[in-house]
């Protein structure tokens, strides 16, 4: 067994989140040196040209679902209200008479907006200071690392949801916060592709022709790092998804009538009891579509790159 | 060894003042005037500063911090908005209930998570590892809600085999409660079980390549000796890690299945709590989860020290 710790100056030998196991940082180490044909052969992978083209499926759903749909995601039928899968309505109706197939595919979008977003914010909040605590080191690396570990020590979820409660339930509020919490995570990604590059020839070059730090980090390190970013942001993708659909079950999301998966599998799954199965196995099942396809695409970059 | 340790506990104690000052912020800065919060939009503005003067929350933010601090380590969490009395009883009878489900869901995926990794990394590549890796990896991703209801179609309403609440309910017998456990516990052990059987696999396919696997093998040992004595032992390692690390997911996922299946944990008190913006609530439970979070964590470190010699006596730190 080779040593557990997960990289190089970290305090402990625990990697606080690392639930992708020793395969991410290989992957992430690995994507710095991805080749034109690793990326031809991650478009011959079955698993990726699956998870694509379920994506590829709810991102058209989520860009043209009004006119997708057949029914109109918010009109009510009080004579039909849930009403079992039939020829007129193939997913049922539900509590209100709405149909729940057009609910579906108009309730991608929020979830399709709020996810890559809150996943870029916290990409773009990592990287700065993952390149500031990798470039400049010392006394600030050993301080903003020490934090970055503590608050990684943290289970994030539940301090997502305090702050959701406290800044109220909205799309906006999602964004950021899930953004904040993901910044301790890719920071600490960054910072260790950014330890890898540092004492290389072309950094010493750079700084000798007198060079600024910003142009130093953002001119010249960030392109160089930039493909283990990549990784990283797939990979949070995936975590991002599955929080989002929770957060929105537990009604943190878009609020009623808008449809949206989780919001409307809280609000129909007591009449699971009485039999209506289909109001809340539907959105349920597109939610699953979604998180298993994203993390197909993940885990087909991640062998691609590990091979 | 012990530098190792004082770096640990240092770590330890900065999580939880870094914890401290974020529930601080979220739960007592940022929502706003707790006076209005409890006495309504419509109660008098000079009823409202008095109940504020008599909370203490027109004091400077640090004599406010400081006096919180204080009192959290005195044992003193707050009084509920809501109920209005102390916070620690609900927040004590809350905690033992999700106790009870997280214990229920590690008894049934470590065993169950170690054996499929085991199982998958000895047959790496054949379809057997296939079907067990693909199994657990599409179980992890998908969050426990919809996991959950799809099992609560499947055996309380279709079958009917199994209770959809959580909770038997009062005086009911053990068996009774263990039974209305069991559906619950299933999502957590979904999503748990994909990562520890992945690290399972992964260290015991490292182990199985090493040398002194081939040493054992090659000095004639029967096969099942060398994967027990030889290969488990350094494979499982990582594996404890991951466990730990996953209380973390646990916790977010009880929010979810406590409110999913009704029953009466910390999940499912801060989320009422949330919907009813008792904040002293809602702080005494995440403080209390936060702090159970971190000590679980430092327990797992402290057991890989004391099961890894390399740890113990290592010049690593």
């Amino acid at each position: 067994m080779t040593d557990i710790t997960a990289e190089p100056g970290a305090p402990t030998p625990i990697d606080p989140v690392a639930p992708l196991g020793p395969g991410a940082q290989v992957a992430v180490a690995a994507a710095s040196r991805a080749t034109p044909a690793q990326w031809r052969l991650l478009a011959r992978k079955p698993t990726f040209l699956v998870g694509a083209a379920i994506v590829v499926f709810w991102v058209v759903c989520a860009i043209f679902g009004h006119q997708i749909a057949p029914y109109n995601p918010l009109a009510q039928q009080l004579l039909a209200t849930n009403a079992a899968p039939s020829g007129a309505h193939w997913f049922g109706t539900d509590p209100l008479g709405r149909d729940v197939l057009s609910r579906v595919i108009v309730g991608a979008r929020d979830i399709l907006i709020i996810t890559p977003l809150a996943t870029i914010l916290g990409t773009i909040l990592g990287t700065a200071l993952g390149l500031a605590m990798g470039y400049f080191g010392g006394a600030f690396d050993l301080v903003t690392g020490r934090i970055v570990e503590a608050v990684l020590a943290l289970p994030s979820f539940i301090i997502a949801f305090l702050f959701l409660v406290a800044v109220g339930p909205s799309t906006g509020s999602l964004i950021v916060v899930i953004g904040f919490v993901f910044t301790p995570l890719i920071a600490r990604t960054v910072r260790a592709a950014v330890l890898a590059e540092r004492h290389l020839d072309y950094l010493s070059a750079a700084r000798l022709l007198g060079e600024s730090p910003a142009r130093v980090m953002f001119g010249e390190i960030l392109p160089n790092v930039l493909p283990a970013i990549l990784v990283e942001f797939t990979i949070r993708l995936g975590y991002a998804v599955f929080t989002v659909a929770t957060l929105s079950f537990l009604g943190f999301g878009v609020q009623p009538p808008t449809p949206d998966w989780g919001a409307d599998i809280a609000a129909d799954y007591i009449g699971l009891t009485a039999g209506y199965w289909w109001q809340t196995l539907f959105p349920a099942l597109a939610i699953a579509s979604l998180v298993i396809s994203v993390n197909l695409i993940t885990d087909s970059i991640e062998q691609v790159l590990a091979a | 060894m012990a530098t190792f340790l004082v770096k640990r506990l240092g770590l330890m104690v900065l999580t939880l003042w870094i914890l401290s000052l974020i529930v601080f912020f979220a739960g007592q800065v940022l929502p706003g005037d707790p006076g209005r919060a409890i006495l309504g939009p419509f109660a008098a503005r000079s009823a409202v500063q008095a109940l504020d003067t008599q909370l203490g929350v027109n004091r400077p933010l640090l004599t406010r911090y400081l006096s919180w601090v204080g009192g959290v380590l005195h044992g003193n969490l707050g009084t509920s908005y809501t109920f209005r009395s102390a916070v620690e009883p609900f927040v004590q009878a809350a905690l033992i209930n999700s106790v009870k489900l997280a214990l229920l869901a590690f008894v049934i995926v470590v065993p169950l998570g170690i054996i499929g990794g085991v199982i998958a990394a000895l047959y790496n590549g054949r379809w057997v590892d296939r079907v067990i890796s693909v199994t657990g990896f599409s179980l992890a991703t998908v969050p426990e809600f919809v996991s959950g209801i799809v099992l609560i179609v499947v055996f309380g309403v279709a079958l009917k085999v199994l209770p959809v609440t959580a909770s038997a309910g009062a005086g009911a017998s053990d068996a009774s409660q263990f039974r209305h456990l069991i559906l619950p516990a299933i999502p957590l052990v979904f999503v748990l079980f994909g990562y520890i059987a992945r690290m399972a696999r992964a260290g015991t396919i490292e182990a199985l390549n090493s040398d002194y696997t081939r040493t054992a093998v090659l000095k004639g040992l029967p096969r099942t000796t060398v994967i027990r004595r030889h290969v488990l032992r350094n494979s499982l390692l990582p594996t404890i890690t991951v466990i730990a690390t996953q209380t973390g997911y646990l916790i977010g996922g009880l929010v979810v299945v406590e409110s999913l299946f009704n029953y009466q944990g910390i999940g499912d008190l801060i989320f009422k709590a949330a919907q009813d913006k008792d904040f002293p609530m809602l702080e005494a439970g995440i403080l209390t989860i936060g702090v159970v979070y971190v000590l679980a964590t430092l327990a797992a470190d402290l057991l890989l020290i004391a099961l890894n010699p390399r740890l113990r006596f290592g010049s690593s730190e």
